[in-house]
């Protein structure tokens, strides 16, 4: 038997005719959804606006160079000036990077805690203590690492000085170990811990049942479960919620203002106090900049919001890449 | 020998009611529950089921003898699958969930105090209603994913490999990529898949929970002579709703039902007898298709 020859016709065209409610709650929803979007970019545009004069006077220079200097006669007129971001930018990198190495262990371990290991009354605890952290006034953090964490990280960074300093990160010449970046990234660690453990947490929770069964089925222990099953299904979640932190962190201001000590020139050593940080640059300057140098703060802010669009579209991408195996 | 071995045949039938059933299977020529004829099996003792407070399983108490498969039919919610859970003690991943009875594997009792149940789950398998390979894995890596979650050290995994995917009759049809992933088979080799994986760490029992119920009919030809051949080496025990399925694998079959209450084994027989000339009228009420 053979199958008769086809004529292929043309598809035909669908179309549908929505109803009047369905067009106005669409209406609703896509004003919410633009706004957000509208919003972002007026803000850029805004910063990129009052930015833009000094950013055309110091060309590639506002991202390269180091300095920070600003002269003015008596009328306000200004004579000099020299604005260049990258100190703040390797700070703001350096603290943040500090941060997601402290955080991302911590938080994916109290998400496998909470998610497989903790009784259900502890686990209502801590997820609302958890969540609670997240709404905490950053300022507290700022404070509290000023008064209490300082004092003590001082010793942690002499260990790690005396045992480690051979690797140049951990390195020193001068033995100055407060307001250091370590210090920073410490406290923004506590900062982001709790929206890296929800995000994992989230994620742990929808790792399919039928293949934790399986595992188990096979003789697993709840660990080698952990491994085979929740970990290769969270991975690109949990390298979600690390960026998400990632960028909570390198927009963070009052905090890392409170325990960095700013200082206009590169430095890669985390253990000394010595950092930098575009956001607590703003913060720093802000108060008594004249004009021209708010311009200037205006275009950092520019920066800044660049560098954080930077690291979640990396972020995404790295989501993506990794998303299909385990799945 | 020979007495402690008739002694262990009586003690048993002190606990089940086998006298009928081991007169019957004779005549049927069926290997007769509790003859150990290879090796050892399994038995559970009045095991009862709950999930919080709904009694789901009342008083089962069934013996299965090494190299024979069970199929246990009967109506949706009258607690086969359950059953089969407490056998290997997946039961009790359920929140509040509940039993008691004992299920005796070699004589030991697997609810017992102090017992390694990850190694209860290694020699009691599993394969579910819906196949789960790991999608993360390669079939070669899916299939001895079992030695490495228990870890366990094997001599030779090529030949294990081989050995396993041929036992599950998936071999031929896998062999030029055993590198490609898990999830790239179709859903009755996926199935075929994980009996090779459960068959990977070598357990003597094999507890099938609808393995063919998301299955085309050729996959679940292919699977079900996979049964018939791996019940030369391991007991295995098969969830069916499919009765035709039953007829073809299996040696024995229990019937089970629920009035509404606790399910309840009603009658438990060499299968030729259970579809020819059941004992209950509820047994033939339901296997000659007039409820369930």
């Amino acid at each position: 038997m053979t199958f008769t020859a086809i004529k292929t016709p043309t598809p035909r065209e669908i179309s549908t005719e929505p109803r009047r409610s369905d067009r106005v709650f669409r209406a609703i929803v896509t004003f919410g959804g633009i706004s957000s979007l509208v919003i972002l970019g007026l803000i850029a545009l805004f910063l990129g606006y009052r930015g833009f004069e000094v950013l055309r006077q110091e060309g590639i220079g506002f991202i390269t160079h180091s300095d920070w200097s600003i002269s003015t006669d008596d009328a306000g007129n200004v004579l000099e000036s020299h604005f260049g971001l990258a100190a703040m930018l390797v700070g703001t990198i350096l603290c943040s990077l500090i941060a997601v190495v402290i955080a991302l262990p911590v938080s994916v371990f109290c998400a496998l805690f909470l998610n497989f290991y903790a009784p259900n009354w502890l686990k209502k605890i801590l997820v609302t203590i958890i969540d609670m952290m997240a709404a905490f006034p950053s300022i507290l953090f700022g404070i509290w690492g000023f008064l209490v964490l300082m004092p003590s990280v001082e010793y942690w960074a002499k260990l790690l000085h005396r045992y480690f300093g051979f690797i140049p990160i951990f390195d020193m010449q001068v033995p100055v170990y407060t307001r250091s970046p370590f210090v920073a990234g410490v406290v923004l660690s506590i900062m982001i811990i709790p929206i890296i453990t929800s995000v994992s947490r989230e994620i742990f929770s929808q790792a399919p049942l039928d293949r934790i069964q399986a595992a188990y089925a096979l003789g697993a222990t709840r660990w080698a479960m952990i491994k085979a099953v929740v970990i290769p299904h969270g991975r690109s979640g949990v390298i979600g919620g690390a960026m998400l932190g990632l960028g909570r962190a390198m927009g963070e201001t009052v905090a890392v203002f409170t325990v960095l000590n700013i200082v206009f020139q590169i430095n890669w050593q985390m253990l000394l106090g010595a950092g930098g940080n575009v956001a607590s640059l703003i913060i720093l300057k802000f108060g008594d900049a004249s004009p021209y140098e708010i311009k200037a703060l205006m275009a950092a802010g520019l920066v800044l919001f660049l560098l954080t669009l930077i690291v979640n579209g990396l972020a995404n991408l790295i989501v993506k890449t990794t998303g299909k195996s385990g799945r | 020998m020979t007495t402690s071995h008739e002694n262990e045949k009586e003690k048993m039938e002190t606990h089940v009611k086998p006298t009928s059933l081991a007169s019957v299977a004779q005549a049927h020529n069926v290997k007769v529950p509790g003859t150990r004829a290879l090796g050892t099996g399994l038995e559970t003792r009045g095991v009862h089921a709950w999930f919080g407070k709904h009694h789901a399983l009342a008083d089962i108490s069934l013996d299965f003898a090494a190299g024979t498969v069970t199929a246990l039919i009967g109506p949706s919610g009258c607690g086969k699958s359950t059953y089969i859970r407490t056998i290997n003690r997946m039961h009790e991943f359920i929140p509040g969930a509940a039993m008691a009875g004992e299920v005796l594997l070699d004589g030991k009792d697997v609810y017992a105090p102090g017992t390694d149940v990850t190694k209860i789950r290694l020699q009691i398998g599993m394969v579910f209603q819906k196949p789960n390979p790991f999608p993360s894995m390669t079939i070669g890596e899916n299939v001895l994913s079992g030695l490495k979650l228990a870890q366990i050290k094997a001599e030779n995994k090529d030949d294990l490999l081989e050995e396993c995917l041929e036992r599950a009759g998936l071999w031929s049809e896998v062999k030029d990529r055993l590198g490609a992933h898990g999830g790239s088979l179709s859903g009755g080799q996926q199935q075929r898949l994980c009996i090779a994986r459960a068959l990977a760490v070598r357990p003597q029992v094999l507890l099938m929970d609808e393995p063919c119920s998301a299955l085309d009919p050729g996959s679940t030809l292919r699977i079900e002579e996979t049964i018939r051949h791996l019940s030369d080496s391991m007991t295995i025990i098969i969830v069916t709703h499919n009765m035709q399925q039953a007829a073809r694998v299996s040696d024995y079959t229990a019937f089970f039902l629920s009035d509404g209450g606790p399910g309840q084994m009603i009658e438990v027989a060499p299968t030729s007898e259970i579809f020819s000339r059941p004992q209950d009228p509820r047994t033939e009420n339901y296997v000659t298709g007039r409820f369930g």
